[in-house]
């Protein structure tokens, strides 16, 4: 502690309101020398920086890992001529927008109940919490069973209500559906943890001063809760954007894509094609992805991020 | 206080420097373990329950005959999965001393010429099968010996039935839909069994259809290779035609979208299901869990258009074990001594006993034990008349990888057979690149 303050004195916004001294020092420079970056800047460039750059290289050739060879954007054209990869796009914005838009809702819901005063809250808090705790291929691989058509217990329930349930994961018309409402039921906790730090953030003040007025729990809701729970709100929807649109594992997990090429998505196809041993393919399918990630979350963030500064 | 300023940053820099240095150490550890004359060998197969009981077998014979000579069996996952490690771990360098893989068009994938040590010389691979050597060569090399006999793509098919309902067996593949249209009649069970819980399952109808291909146009594997023959032109369109046809027709088991492998296995067995197209490799599998069936469940080729072409489709030993380029010095020695032992008639008998036999042996001097399954032994007469062709992953270095999708997918109804040929043909192409092969 002596030494946190020793090294303060030394270089700190103290210094810096005071007049310049005369010589190096320049007024808001770091408290630090500049090597100090050194070792995490090492990290960052061999670990991040040169595989990004060397990436966008592969992307342009055929590479078996032992040859390269360099065939400029063949790679790319190949990819969007891929069969699966219309249905992958589609597919992978239908999941990412529906997992999204549920989670915000549903994280909103539950995020009210549970900061409301109600018997058993931290429980209840803590039991919608567990899902996103739990590994995502233990729960793609336990909601397999679940879901199996014929002996998934979730099936046998709905028998013994009367209702036929669907084929959950090998109908080709619902598969992504069922992999989008689990993928839903183990990140709604996230949000819903989110929502309810937004929540509590909200000065109670607003909430006197309005019943003073005379406004209603839907008026409190309407116009003081959903207000102010927007940074909140912007932190959920970017956050699972982003989780869904480069969503696997669940996927993988609980239907490999199948059947057929039916639930696929963008990762997927780039899996399939690594797998495959065409990994300068699946370097451009990554590339793909990245550039369609940023391309949708930039924008996204700098209008829902202006939108709260207009506030 | 300027030296506390000091002192602190060199700690910072030193542990980042630490932490690079152990990163880097991590990628050299486990090179360097040999003592001495004892040496020790890792020996890297498939998980598969048979797989795994073979090698641990296979290994302790070979200790006690050479008990300088200690060989551990480690395991990866099967499949596409296990594709991965193995490449990956070849690439790097990080393989180990033995491993076992996929002869054939899956070896080709491996860059044999550069990740795998030439055998070529050595006296034993003599006594190989010459369809074998032709499976795991390429034009400057030799590369694996077999741990497992080779093996057919057949219709599996449950006896019993046949005999209750006086069916006989179909020699094309009208007749095929004939007796499968009657077994539906007699609602006694699912005429043909299809398991898409695992996907390399569906391949079947077009994989073991090829008998029928290279009857109708014997330089089929040729003109494929060389660009010339296609997936979407007869004949070899016809395995995607009859999945689509049986699918259709409503010859499916009821959970055919979900069932697995070993599902299918058991259906036929039980008398569940009737036919099931797969690999004869599945007595192992019978053997595990329906033990008392391996004289009920029998095989046929399957059927082609012609009847007068009848005939099985081969299979070279699956597994195959070869030695990477990363093996050095006395490892190798050892490793080759492995891959000598493996040629003996005595490895041979370890294997039949460790694992039941899924067809006859491509090493000289091995023979089957006499109480082989039903399964195995119909295959026979179809070896001793010569009608057998080998399977185009033998003939021909370019399978494409996405063949499992699309067979679900046209079994499924979800694609035509003609799209389904069409996508598979694409496929093709994109593997044929990646390889390099001129042409494409």
């Amino acid at each position: 502690m002596t030494t946190a303050t020793a090294t303060g004195r030394t270089a700190t916004g103290r210094t810096a309101t005071s007049p310049p001294k005369p010589g190096r020092r320049k007024p808001m420079k770091s408290p630090y020398p500049t090597w100090f970056f050194i070792p995490a800047g090492v990290f960052y460039v061999v670990l991040f920086l040169v595989p990004t750059i060397a990436s966008f290289y592969f992307s342009l050739t055929r590479w078996t890992l032992f040859d390269v060879e360099f065939i400029g954007f063949d790679n790319f054209i190949r990819f969007f001529q891929e069969p699966q990869l219309v249905t992958g796009f589609i597919n992978t914005f239908i999941y990412a927008f529906l997992t999204s838009g549920a989670k915000v809702v549903f994280g909103l819901l539950f995020g009210v109940l549970l900061s409301s005063q109600i018997i058993g809250r931290g429980f209840l808090r803590a039991t919608i919490f567990f899902p996103v705790l739990v590994s995502t291929i233990g729960v793609g691989i336990l909601f397999k069973v679940l879901m199996d058509p014929f002996d998934g217990p979730i099936n046998e329930s709905l028998a013994v209500l009367g209702i036929e349930g669907p084929a959950w994961l090998t109908d080709p018309s619902i598969a992504l559906l069922s992999v989008a409402l689990v993928d839903i039921w183990k990140g709604v906790g996230l949000a819903t943890l989110i929502y309810i730090a937004g929540m509590v953030a909200i000065p109670q003040e607003y909430y006197e001063a309005a019943k003073v007025d005379g406004a209603g729990a839907w008026n409190n809701f309407r116009h003081i809760t959903l207000p102010l729970l927007r940074p909140a709100t912007v932190t959920v929807v970017l956050l699972s954007l982003i989780g869904g649109l480069r969503s696997f594992d669940l996927i993988w997990a609980m239907t490999g894509g199948g059947p057929g090429f039916t639930s696929d998505v963008l990762a997927s196809v780039i899996y399939k094609q690594y797998q495959a041993g065409f990994f300068g393919l699946s370097t451009a399918g990554n590339v793909v992805l990245f550039l369609v990630v940023a391309a949708i979350i930039f924008p996204l963030s700098w209008w829902l991020n202006r939108k709260e500064a207009d506030q | 206080m300027v030296p506390r300023t000091t002192r602190r940053s060199i700690v910072a820099l030193g542990a980042g420097g630490l932490a690079l240095s152990l990163a880097l150490a991590g990628c050299s550890a486990g090179d360097s373990d040999s003592d001495g004359g004892a040496v020790e060998l890792s020996f890297l197969v498939d998980n598969g329950e048979s797989t795994v009981s073979t090698a641990e077998a296979l290994a302790e014979a070979f200790h006690e005959e050479n008990p300088d000579i200690t060989i551990t069996v480690e395991t990866r996952p099967q499949g596409a999965d296990g594709d991965n490690v193995v490449k990956t771990r070849l690439a790097t360098g990080e393989m180990a001393d033995l491993f076992q893989y996929n002869s054939g068009s899956l070896l080709q994938a491996l860059n044999p010429d550069q990740t795998l040590v030439n055998i070529a010389d050595e006296a034993y691979v003599d006594k190989l099968d010459e369809n074998f050597i032709k499976s795991v060569a390429t034009d400057n090399g030799v590369y694996g010996v077999p741990m497992g006999q080779s093996m057919a793509g057949a219709m599996l098919y449950n006896k019993d039935i046949y005999a209750d309902l006086g069916l006989e067996i179909p020699e094309s593949w009208d007749d095929f839909i004939a007796n499968s249209e009657a077994i539906k009649e007699a609602g006694v069970a699912a005429p043909i069994v299809q398991t898409y819980g695992d996907t390399w399952t569906s391949q079947l109808f077009v994989l073991g259809d090829f008998n029928n291909v290279l009857a109708e146009n014997p330089d089929w594997a040729e003109e494929y290779t060389n660009n010339e023959a296609k997936y979407v032109d007869q004949p070899a369109f016809a395995g995607f035609e009859h999945l689509q046809e049986a699918y259709e027709a409503g010859l499916f088991n009821e959970d055919f979208a979900s069932a697995t492998y070993a599902d299918g296995v058991s259906m036929v067995a039980t008398g569940e299901g009737a036919h099931y197209p797969m690999l004869t490799f599945a007595a192992s599998q019978l053997a595990t869990t329906n033990p008392e069936a391996t004289d009920t469940v029998g095989s046929f080729p399957i059927p082609g258009d012609d009847a007068s072409t009848f005939g099985l489709t081969v299979w070279m030993p699956t597994y195959t074990v070869f030695v990477p380029q990363s093996t050095e010095g006395e490892k190798l020695d050892a490793a080759k001594q492995f891959l000598e032992f493996l040629t003996t008639p005595e490895a041979c008998d370890i294997q039949s006993e460790a694992n039941a036999p899924q067809g006859p042996f491509v090493v000289e001097g091995c023979e089957l034990p006499d109480d082989v399954p039903a399964m195995v032994s119909d295959l026979q007469e179809y070896f001793d008349a010569g009608q057998t062709n080998l399977a185009l992953e033998f003939l021909s270095p370019i399978k494409g990888p996405a063949l499992e999708q699309i067979t679900v997918a046209v079994g499924s109804g979800i694609t035509s057979a003609a799209d389904g040929a069409a996508q598979y043909d694409e496929d093709v192409k994109k593997q044929a690149q990646q390889l390099g092969i001129e042409g494409w």
